[in-house]
């Protein structure tokens, strides 16, 4: 007989809180929503701006987690990795909805007054997971830095980046492509 | 722009959601074929995750309260029953909780996934067609107290993980016993199985095989006095006493 000693209870496992999920456990639903509604709307309120829009679509993104949370798979990704995709992808829509255009042209006229360091930099407080993103953006060239960062929290298409610094396609989606590959290794992220 | 070489480049402006229209279908109908460019893809969209997470920011409290009452009404869709090898990674976390309300509807997503999921038991399990008849039965039988396994009133889960796999155990102490639904659990070397054991304070009682990485089963036995359920390896066929440590442990508490 193997007698049982259990293996070490540490913080929340989101993979298990998901799973519960899956079977409509709502009380594991709130301490998933506590977990990754932060990061949710953090993340959309980046690519939106406005707080009310943001609100939404976070609210969007959460019941979508609810209703999709047994398609969840496991070993394709880490579950913040799920859902946050899932709110990129919601504020991406939004933004490029036709509700949005007439914010989006203005914006796109705007270019001139673009940062040259998107305000990731300066928004960042003492968090360690903030300064190691920090630093790692630091690491790409100022046009891998642009593309990603055009893209990904302010939700422009690769052709609107290419528009906006003024550089061939080709050469913008090789940027995007490199600079996650520096990210990618920079912050220790593996498959 | 439509060669092959020039699709693989385009892995960064996807996972930013930086691709529109055909370029985006075209893309994921690559996607669909291309390994290397769905493995990057996917490490991708963790990096940026890691950028989104970066920018976290507190809702406003009315936020949860918000969707907490939204997902009332919002219905759940049941598991795919897709067998995902993975590499084997032995490790046990483990967490409980009460299942909650809304029994309706979970019975009904619960039950078209039980039959997705037995059913695939039964494809893999029976090679024969006189065996797969009997097994087919036995699975309909099984399924059926599973359903209501799972509608009990007092019927409640433990969930663990063991590598990339999660398996969730539900039980019920008025109908007496439990059930095991296992996902994309590490797959094993031909000869091996996971075998399912009631943990009788500390000695283990065997309770069935699962015989595939995703799926369901209904624990032979009673509950009586378990007061967990363990999962361990062993060969092919199972064993009257484990012959290894546990992958899983799920206390019912
Ligand atoms: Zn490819």
């Amino acid at each position: 007989m193997v007698h049982l000693s259990g293996p070490q209870r540490r913080g929340p496992d989101l993979k298990e809180l998901v799973a519960q999920v899956a079977f409509g456990d709502q009380d594991a639903f709130g301490r998933l929503y506590d977990a990754v509604a932060g990061p949710v709307f953090g993340l959309v309120r980046r690519v939106l701006r406005d707080p009310a829009q943001s609100e939404e679509v976070t609210q969007e993104v959460m019941l979508e987690v609810w209703r999709t949370a047994a398609r969840y798979q496991p070993d394709r990704g880490e579950v913040m990795s799920w859902v946050l995709t899932m709110a990129h992808r919601r504020a991406v829509d939004r933004v490029r909805s036709a509700q949005a255009t007439a914010d989006r042209e203005q914006r796109v006229a705007a270019r001139s007054h673009m940062p040259a360091f998107d305000e990731v930099a300066e928004q960042v407080e003492g968090r360690l997971e903030r300064e190691q993103v920090r630093r790692c953006l630091r690491m790409l060239t100022e046009l891998q830095r642009q593309a990603v960062t055009l893209a990904y929290y302010r939700g422009y298409s690769y052709r609107e980046v290419a528009d906006m610094l003024s550089a061939p396609l080709g050469t913008v989606k090789t940027r995007m492509r490199d600079g996650l590959i520096r990210l990618r290794d920079c912050l220790g992220v593996e498959s | 722009m439509t060669g092959g070489a020039e699709l693989h480049t385009l892995t960064g402006a996807y996972a930013a959601h930086a691709l529109d229209g055909p370029e985006r279908a075209e893309f994921e109908r690559h996607l669909a074929l291309c390994e290397a460019c769905a493995l990057e893809v996917r490490e991708f969209a963790a990096t940026l995750a890691r950028l989104g997470a970066a920018e976290a920011e507190t809702p406003p409290a009315e936020l949860r309260a918000r969707v907490m009452s939204g997902i009332g009404s919002v219905r759940q869709l049941a598991p795919p029953s897709a067998v995902v090898p993975v590499v084997p990674q032995p490790t046990g976390r483990r967490r409980r909780s009460r299942l909650v309300r809304h029994w309706p509807k979970l019975a009904l997503a619960a039950s078209v996934a039980l039959a997705a999921a037995l059913g695939g038991l039964a494809v893999d399990q029976s090679r024969r067609a006189d065996e797969a008849d009997a097994r087919a039965t036995q699975l309909q039988a099984q399924q059926a107290v599973f359903g209501s396994l799972l509608t009990a009133p007092d019927a409640r889960t433990a969930t663990a993980t063991a590598g990339t796999g999660v398996g969730t155990v539900v039980w019920s102490q008025s109908r007496g016993q439990a059930g095991f639904l296992a996902s994309g659990m590490p797959a094993l070397p031909a000869g091996k199985t996971y075998e399912l054991w009631f943990d009788d304070a500390g000695t283990m009682r065997p309770a069935g095989l699962l015989p595939a990485s995703s799926g369901s089963l209904l624990l032979q036995g009673p509950l009586d006095g378990a007061v967990g359920v363990g999962v361990t390896v062993e060969p092919a066929g199972g064993s009257a006493h484990p012959s290894s440590t546990p992958v899983m442990l799920l206390p019912f508490s």
